[in-house]
């Protein structure tokens, strides 16, 4: 329980420092930039200071006139209340335009990391039990390459190659338009037509990794005395690799799922920008483009707090499912 | 006398650091091959600019022309030859990836050092701060940081974009640092020099450091991998102040100009999507085969 409060606690640490960093990037930006809007507003628009001066904080949640600690102070509430600036282009609540490409995100990254994780364990432990062999040599060079292949690079050439060149796939969005969207067979094929691509862009660059991290822990497990007695118990080889091995060798990786998604998010903006898929990399996308700030910051502590959370998620199921760290007063 | 000393230990050097670690890397071929590739790329970044002079000078008659004799990789969107595009780009990915390498493994390690010898409060706050950069997703921090610079109007040297490339990926190998400190500060080895007097420099330079090096190199490496993703990454969506030519600058336009509009160019695409995958697979087979070298436990598979 003391565990608990203590990853919480270290969560919450970790999202006040990334909201503290944000406000301190916007308060000290060189050239005094927040004093350049509020004259950009002045100037271009015939605003009065007073009114230029409420726009800009509309914009960045950074009221100027009181002194820089009641700034931050005010900073960090009006953040905790879910009012995280305005953005520049169509002045819509940065929240409210994140939260909109959300789910989208969510459905094409789960997918994709479910279907890299287990694609990438099964050849991770097939790898540990050959090492050395050909099939080793083989998958490691294949997953070595998958492992370095950047996936925004891999995104384009499938954007290319089977959406433009070959027109197999589609190009754009993440569902026929002229469908309409609801819980029809036709909508939801539709949607997994569209995402396809993207998908694979995902999994095929993340896959290596995981099979990479799953052979060495898997090697690692077989050295053990306890697989050793498995064997010599006569234990049906299906059944050491599925309940003694596989079981133990997986468990170190789950510490590493939330390095993948943030990995994942980050690019995200890359594969949504290419494929015009509705989630929040697209947004950000389009963000950065416009060097639309207050949404980019937006984006920046979503994708942090998602983060952060599956991170915490992650660590809870490790306890659960690993009954030493759970009775050794987990990891203290 | 003098003189033979010298050279006795430059040639214990020259057996240590270069003969038995080639040694070790010729019987791994893929380690091999990674170490032929890399030596190619940094010796075309250095030669290649002067026998394929980069001109950027438009020519509409020869847009998006295939492979020819004239143009080994063909032509871009504005007829300017793709070749000496790739041929110039790859001086400040390079030098961005290895300054990043650098700047990580020496920030990581006296981090990671620091921590695990000095130990206490000191101890607690630092793994403190390495959870809080483990965790902190480094491309999207990243990102933001860069729209900052552009924002601000700051000029964006070589070595600044290092310092911001290796920005969260020096937690990781501090904690690695860190565990071994701490398990080596148990070791009988580490009493017996305390014992005799050696000072803390002594032990933490010549007992500690020498069993924290393979965690030390194969960041090196993996850093520099991140590195290119990150460099060619923002590049890629224009938030550094590019450099004509630069590979992921040439992404960029590939992206804008030609992949997703018309369909043409596709040596375009391919040029510099290809160069950078392959200074990334020989990045990640050398590191493996680092591993080799300073691990022994690795040599027999």
């Amino acid at each position: 329980m003391r565990w608990i409060v203590k990853r919480l606690l270290m969560a919450l640490l970790t999202i006040y420092v990334v909201i503290t960093i944000t406000f301190f990037l916007i308060r000290f930006m060189p050239g005094d930039f927040v004093e350049m809007m509020v004259y950009y507003y002045m100037t271009t628009y015939g605003m009065s200071e007073f009114e230029a001066r409420e726009m800009v904080y509309g914009l960045y949640g950074v009221e100027l006139k009181d002194p820089l600690w009641l700034q931050y102070i005010k900073y960090m509430i009006t953040l905790l209340h879910g009012s995280w600036g305005e953005s520049y282009i169509s002045h819509q609540p940065v929240l409210k335009s994140l939260l909109y490409g959300l789910p989208w995100t969510i459905f094409l990254l789960s997918i994709s990391l479910t279907i890299s994780f287990i694609i990438g364990i099964g050849i991770g432990i097939l790898m540990a039990y050959r090492r050395g062999g050909v099939f080793d040599n083989a998958a490691s060079v294949i997953t070595s390459i998958s492992r370095a292949t950047p996936n925004f690079i891999l995104g384009l050439l499938l954007l290319y190659f089977f959406a433009i060149y070959y027109p197999i796939f589609p190009a754009r969005s993440s569902y026929d338009i002229s469908i309409k969207p609801g819980f029809t067979i036709e909508f939801i094929s539709s949607v997994l037509y569209h995402s396809f691509l993207p998908m694979m862009a995902y999994v095929l660059t993340s896959f290596g990794g995981w099979a990479l991290a799953m052979r060495g822990s898997a090697i690692r497990v077989l050295g053990e005395d306890y697989i050793v007695a498995a064997e010599a118990r006569g234990l049906k080889s299906s059944r050491i690799s599925r309940t003694y091995v596989g079981r133990n060798a997986l468990l170190p990786l789950f510490t590493s799922f939330a390095i993948h998604l943030g990995y994942m998010f980050g690019g995200s903006v890359f594969i949504e920008t290419y494929f015009a898929y509705n989630g929040i990399g697209q947004i950000i996308g389009l963000a950065l483009s416009w060097r639309d700030y207050p949404l980019i910051q937006g984006g920046f502590l979503l994708i942090t707090s998602a983060v952060v959370i599956s991170n915490f998620i992650a660590d809870l199921l490790y306890g659960l499912l690993d009954p030493r760290i759970r009775r050794g007063g987990m990891y203290e | 006398m003098n003189e033979n000393k010298i050279m006795r230990i430059f040639k214990r050097i020259l057996y240590d650091y270069i003969y038995i670690p080639l040694k070790i890397l010729s019987k791994d071929k893929r380690a091999l091959f990674g170490l032929i590739v890399l030596i190619i790329y940094i010796l075309m970044s250095i030669i290649g600019p002067i026998f394929v002079p980069l001109s950027l000078e438009p020519n509409m008659e020869e847009r998006y022309q295939p492979p020819s004799w004239k143009h080994p990789l063909g032509t871009d969107f504005a007829g300017r030859d793709i070749f000496a595009q790739i041929v110039n780009g790859g001086r400040d990915i390079l030098i961005a990836a290895f300054l990043a390498g650098f700047v990580t493994i020496g920030l990581g390690t006296i981090i990671g050092l620091i921590a695990g010898y000095i130990g206490g409060k000191v101890d607690i706050i630092v793994t403190t701060l390495i959870d809080i950069f483990l965790t902190i997703p480094g491309f999207p921090l990243l990102m933001i940081i860069a729209t900052w610079l552009l924002q601000s109007g700051i000029t964006v040297n070589i070595l600044m974009i290092a310092f911001l490339l290796s920005i969260t990926s020096w937690a990781g190998l501090a904690r690695s640092v860190r565990s071994q400190v701490l398990s080596i500060k148990q070791e009988p080895f580490i009493e017996v020099d305390k014992c005799l007097g050696l000072s803390k420099f002594h032990i933490i330079f010549k007992e500690i450091l020498p069993n924290a090096m393979p965690y030390i190199a194969i960041n090196f490496m993996l850093s520099s991998v991140s590195a290119v993703y990150s460099y060619t990454g923002l590049m890629a969506l224009g938030l550094i102040p590019y450099t004509p030519g630069n590979w992921g600058a040439m992404i960029h336009m590939a992206q804008a100009y030609v992949g997703t509009i018309t369909g043409a160019g596709c040596w375009y695409i391919l040029a510099p999507s290809l160069v950078i995958i392959i200074l990334q697979v020989s990045l990640v087979f050398l590191s493996n085969g680092i591993d080799k070298i300073f691990n022994p436990r690795l040599r027999e598979w």
